[in-house]
C-alpha cells in the first residue's frame, strides 16, 4: 500500500527538511493497536484510495465489517488468522513533523518481530483496552520496551466506549499503570483517554470525555520531545577501503562529531593519530566534520593496522576495552539460552565468541519478580547474565552510549538473544603472563606439555615458575618440554601485545601496534614459532590473526606455526613416580 | 550541528547497508532494473565506496523490455564503467513465453526463474534489490537483509529479527541473501533524492504528450499514466496530490488481491 508522507495533513510540496520521529504501537492483542493506527493514518489522510478500497472488498469477501485493521494487514494469512504476525511500517505527517509508525504486534509468539520492529523506535504508545485493563502482555511489553532503551512511553486507553467514557476507569488505568511503569523506572509522558472504533480524541478533542484536560492522540504525539543525541564521539570500523591509493576507514558515526584535523584513539588497540581527511565521491559533498548519524569515510595521519569492530573516539571520552560483560538479555532463541555455551557476540560492527559465564537472575516479565540459580533462559525471558568474550573489544555501557552498548547472541545462523550492557569489566589482569602498567598479556609461553603414557593423553601445567613477569625479570627459558633462544620476542595476538625477552630476561612489554619485527626468533602466546622471516611477512601473518575468527585460526596455525621448533611433548612424571 | 534531515538520514543508512553488505557476504551482486529506484541505488553505491563499484550489475532481461530501457542501459553502464552481466531465460523465450501465455506465467519464467538460474549460475551469496516498503503489501514485511533458500524461496513467517542494525550474515551454503538499502524509502522520498542529487536517470518517467511512466517494466505489461509532470519538481507536486498507487500501472500487481505476494514467494523481486 503506498503512503507517501506527504499525503498527510499539512505537508507542503516543497517544505522545508522535515523531522521524523519513529514510534512503536504495542499493547495486549485484541487491546486496538491496529485500529488506533489504522484511525490515525484514516483520519490523517495519508492512504491512498486504492488501499482503502482493497480493505473494503477483503471485509466484503468474509462477509465482515469494515475493519481498520484490515488497512494494515497486507497478508493473506493475517487475514485468515485476524491476528497481525509482523511489523509494518507506516507513515503519516502532522503540521510539527513527519511520523513513522511500526505496528507491533502483541501475541505473543510473535515478539521477536516486535522486538525487530521496535529496535529502532524513539518513544512507544502502550494501547490499553478500557474494558479489560492492564494484563499480562501489557507489563511484559513495557519491560521490553525498557530493556530496548526505549525510556519513553505514552498510554493509549481505547475502547473508552465500552466503557461509557468513564473517568473513572480510566484513572484506575492511569493508576495502575503508572506504578508499574514507575517501578521499571519509566515514566509515562501522558496518558491519553480515546476510542479508536469511534474517533473520539483522536484529532480533536471530544465532546464525550469533558473531564478529560490532557491531550489529544495528536497532541499527544507532537508533544513528544525528540531525545538528547550522545556527544561522545563513536565512529565503529565498518570496513578499511583501499580501492585506491587513499586508505580510507569507513564507518557510520554512531555518535557525536569528528572534525577534520582531530586527535582520534583506536580501541582496543589504543593507538592515537590525527584525522587527516573526511573523504566523498562528489565534490558537492566534500566537508571537514561529520556528526551521527552520518555514513563516512576518512583517512588518518598514520597508517597502523586497524580493523573492523575497532572504535574511533576522542582521547578524552574512550570506551571501555572489556572481556567480560554483565548485561540484560532478553531471549528470542528456540533453544534455551544455557551457562557455559557459547555465542558470537556481535556489538556495533565487532564480534567474538563469547560464553554465559552466569545467569544472575531470572526476572518475571509479568510480575518482574527476579529469580535466581536459573541455569537456562527459555522464548521470551529476561535475564541478567554475565558474558566473557572470547577476544576484548571497545564497547559501552548502555547508560552512556547505546549504539555501541547493546548487543545480539547469534546462536547458529540467527540473531537469538539481544541484549544491554549494564556494566564492562576491563580485562582481567593475567595471573600467568607479562605486566607493565597497564598493559598486561596472558602468556602459556612456559607452560609444560606432558604425554601420560598410561591413559596417551596430553595435558598442559603452567609450570612452578612465577606466574607474572614484569620488565627485567629473569624467565626461565629451558622446561621439561620447552627450550627458548636466549634472545627472541613474544608476541601474543589475544591481547595485542608484545614481549621482547633479552639475555634471558623481558627486556619490555609493548603493545603490539608499536611492534616491528626484530629478525630474532619468534613466539606465540603459547610458545610456537612464528615463522615470519621479515617485518612484511610479520605484518602480513599478524593481521590474518587479529582479523580472522576462529573458525580460521587452525588454517592459520597450520600455515604460519611451527610448534616443534623450541617445544616437545615430555612423558608425564606422574607417570613413572606410581 | 544542526540534525541530519530526512534525505540524509535515509542516505547515511543506505550507505551503511551498502557497506555491511559488501563486507560480509562473499560474492555479491546489485540488479539493476534502469528505474528510478535501481538508479538510486546505483548512485548511493557510488558514494557508499567513493567512486568505485565493486561488484557487478545484473540486468534480468525478459526481452520485452520497453526499447528505450535497454539504450540507457548500456550508455549508462558504459559511461560510469559498469561490470553488466545482462541475463535472460532462453530457454522459456525459445519456448515462446510472453505475457499471451498468461502474465503471471510469464513474469515467473522470465524473471523469477531467470533470476533464480542467474544467482545459481554466477554463484552469488548477496543480490542487492532497490525494492520499497511501500510499494505494495507484500514488500512492507521485508527485512533489510532477507534470506532465500536453495530454491530461492522467501519463508516470510519465520523471518529473524534485525535488531539494532545487525543483519544477517550467517547463513547455510546455497542459501544467498536480498540486501534492500531503499527499504525505508518512499517513492516520494526517491523523487526527493533525485531532484536534490541532479541523479540522471531515464527520461521515460517524464510526461511527453500528457503521458509518462509512473513504474517501469516491460513493454506489454506497463501502461503510462495521464501527467504532465515534465520535470522532478512537477513529479514531486503530482505525487503529493495523487491517490493512486504507484504500481497501478504494473498489470502483474492487478492479477490477484495476492499476485504479488504470491510471485515474492517463489523469488521474484
Ligand atoms: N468498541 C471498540 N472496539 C474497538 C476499539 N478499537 C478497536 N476495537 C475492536 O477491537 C478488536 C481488536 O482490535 P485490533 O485493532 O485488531 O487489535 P490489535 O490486536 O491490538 O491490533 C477489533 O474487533 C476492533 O474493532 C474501540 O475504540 N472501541
Amino acid at each position: 500500500m503506498g503512503t507517501d508522507s506527504s499525503n498527510g495533513i499539512g505537508s507542503g510540496i516543497n517544505a522545508a527538511p522535515r523531522e521524523t520521529l519513529r514510534i512503536v504501537v504495542t499493547g495486549h492483542v485484541d487491546h486496538g493497536k491496529s485500529t488506533v493506527i489504522g484511525r490515525l493514518l484514516y483520519d490523517t489522510g495519508s492512504i491512498p484510495q486504492g488501499a482503502i478500497d482493497k480493505a473494503m472488498a477483503a471485509s466484503k469477501e468474509r462477509g465482515l465489517n469494515f475493519e481498520f485493521a484490515f488497512l494494515l494487514d497486507a497478508f493473506e494469512e493475517e487475514r485468515k488468522q485476524g491476528i497481525t504476525i509482523d511489523t509494518t511500517r507506516l507513515s503519516f505527517s502532522t503540521d510539527k513533523r513527519d511520523y513513522l509508525i511500526i505496528d507491533a504486534p502483541g501475541h505473543v509468539e510473535f515478539l521477536k518481530n516486535m522486538i525487530s520492529g521496535a529496535s529502532d523506535a524513539e518513544c512507544a504508545f502502550l494501547v490499553v483496552d478500557a474494558a479489560r485493563g492492564v494484563e499480562e502482555q501489557s507489563k511484559r511489553h513495557a519491560h521490553m520496551l525498557r530493556l530496548l532503551g526505549i525510556p519513553r512511553v505514552g498510554v493509549l486507553v481505547n475502547k473508552m466506549d465500552l466503557v461509557g467514557y468513564s473517568e473513572e476507569t480510566f484513572a484506575k488505568i492511569v493508576e495502575e499503570l503508572g506504578d508499574y511503569l514507575a517501578a521499571l523506572g519509566m515514566g509515562a509522558d501522558v496518558f491519553v483517554p480515546l476510542s479508536a472504533l469511534s474517533g473520539e480524541n483522536i484529532l480533536k478533542a471530544s465532546d464525550r470525555l469533558p473531564w478529560h484536560k490532557g491531550p489529544t492522540l495528536l497532541g499527544a504525539l507532537d508533544g513528544i520531545a525528540k531525545g538528547p543525541s550522545e556527544d561522545g564521539l563513536r565512529l565503529p570500523v565498518q570496513d578499511v577501503y583501499k580501492f585506491d591509493e587513499r586508505r580510507i576507514i569507513a564507518g557510520r558515526v554512531e555518535s557525536g562529531s569528528l572534525r577534520e584535523g582531530d586527535t582520534v584513539l583506536i580501541s582496543p588497540g589504543g593507538r592515537t593519530s590525527r584525522v587527516l581527511s573526511l573523504e566523498s565521491w562528489l565534490p558537492k559533498d566534500r566537508r571537514t566534520s561529520a556528526r551521527a548519524p552520518e555514513s563516512v569515510g576518512i583517512t588518518l595521519e598514520d597508517e597502523f593496522f586497524n580493523q573492523r569492530g575497532d572504535i574511533v573516539s576522542h582521547q578524552t571520552d574512550p570506551p571501555v576495552v572489556a572481556a567480560r560483560l554483565r548485561a540484560s538479555v532478553f531471549w528470542m532463541g528456540k533453544e534455551p539460552l544455557r551457562v557455559g555455551r557459547r555465542y558470537k557476540l556481535k556489538v556495533a560492527t565487532a564480534s567474538t565468541d563469547a560464553v554465559i559465564d552466569a545467569i544472575h537472575s531470572l526476572i518475571d516479565s509479568g510480575t518482574l519478580a527476579p529469580s535466581e540459580g536459573a541455569r537456562e533462559v527459555g522464548l521470551n525471558q529476561v535475564a541478567e547474565v554475565g558474558i566473557s568474550l572470547r577476544k576484548a573489544l571497545a564497547l559501552d555501557p548502555f547508560a552512556s552510549h547505546k549504539a555501541t552498548g547493546r548487543f545480539v547472541l547469534v546462536d547458529g545462523y540467527d540473531v537469538a538473544g539481544g541484549g544491554i550492557v549494564t556494566l564492562a569489566m576491563a580485562q582481567e589482569p593475567a595471573r600467568h603472563g607479562f605486566v607493565k602498567g597497564a598493559l598486561s598479556a596472558r602468556s602459556e609461553v612456559f607452560e609444560e606439555y606432558y604425554l601420560s603414557f598410561g591413559t596417551r593423553e596430553v595435558t598442559k601445567s603452567p609450570g612452578d615458575a612465577p606466574a607474572l613477569y614484569g620488565v627485567g625479570d629473569r624467565v626461565p627459558l629451558s622446561g621439561d618440554s620447552y627450550e627458548y633462544p636466549y634472545d627472541f620476542d613474544i608476541v601474543v595476538f589475544r591481547d595485542r601485545v608484545a614481549v621482547l625477552i633479552r639475555d634471558g630476561r623481558v627486556q619490555d612489554i609493548l603493545r603490539l601496534d608499536d611492534y616491528s619485527f626484530q629478525g630474532l626468533p619468534l613466539v606465540n602466546g603459547s610458545g610456537y614459532k612464528v615463522i615470519a622471516d621479515s617485518e612484511e611477512s610479520f605484518r602480513e601473518l599478524r593481521d590474518a590473526f587479529l582479523s580472522d575468527g576462529p573458525k580460521n585460526e587452525a588454517a592459520l596455525a597450520q600455515r604460519h606455526l611451527d610448534f616443534n621448533a623450541y617445544r616437545r611433548i615430555a612423558f608425564s612424571k606422574a607417570d613413572y613416580s606410581i | 550541528m544542526a540534525r541530519l534531515d530526512h534525505l540524509e538520514s535515509l542516505e547515511a543508512q543506505s550507505v551503511y547497508i551498502l557497506r555491511e553488505a559488501y563486507r560480509n557476504l562473499g560474492r555479491l551482486g546489485m540488479l539493476w532494473s534502469i528505474g528510478k529506484d535501481s538508479t538510486v541505488l546505483l548512485w548511493l553505491a557510488k558514494k557508499a565506496f567513493f567512486g568505485h563499484c565493486p561488484f557487478p550489475f545484473i540486468h534480468v532481461d525478459t526481452s520485452y523490455k520497453i526499447p528505450e530501457m535497454i539504450e540507457y542501459r548500456d550508455r549508462v553502464a558504459k559511461e560510469l564503467g559498469l561490470e553488466l552481466i545482462v541475463h535472460r531465460n532462453e530457454e522459456a523465450l525459445s519456448d515462446g513465453m510472453g505475457p499471451d501465455r498468461g502474465r503471471l506465467a510469464c513474469c515467473k519464467a522470465l524473471k523469477t526463474d531467470a533470476l533464480a538460474s542467474m544467482t545459481k549460475k554466477y554463484g552469488f551469496d548477496g543480490l542487492i534489490v532497490g525494492v520499497r516498503r511501500d510499494e505494495e503489501g507484500s514488500r512492507s514485511k521485508e527485512r533489510v537483509f532477507s534470506e532465500r533458500d536453495n530454491d530461492d524461496l522467501w519463508d516470510h513467517t519465520h523471518q529473524p529479527p534485525e535488531l539494532w542494525g545487525q543483519f544477517k550474515t550467517e547463513f547455510p551454503k546455497g542459501h544467498h541473501i536480498r540486501v534492500h538499502p531503499l527499504l525505508e524509502w518512499t517513492e516520494l522520498d526517491v523523487w526527493r533524492y533525485i531532484g536534490r542529487e541532479g541523479i540522471p536517470i531515464i527520461d521515460l518517467y517524464f510526461a511527453k504528450g500528457h503521458e509518462r511512466y509512473r513504474s517501469l517494466g516491460c513493454a506489454p505489461c506497463t501502461a503510462k499514466i495521464k501527467s504532465d509532470a515534465a520535470t522532478v519538481d512537477e513529479i514531486i507536486a503530482e505525487l503529493a496530490l495523487t491517490k493512486t498507487s504507484e504500481r497501478a500501472g504494473r498489470a502483474q500487481d492487478q492479477e490477484d488481491a495476492y499476485a504479488m505476494q504470491k510471485l515474492r514467494q517463489d523469488g521474484y523481486m
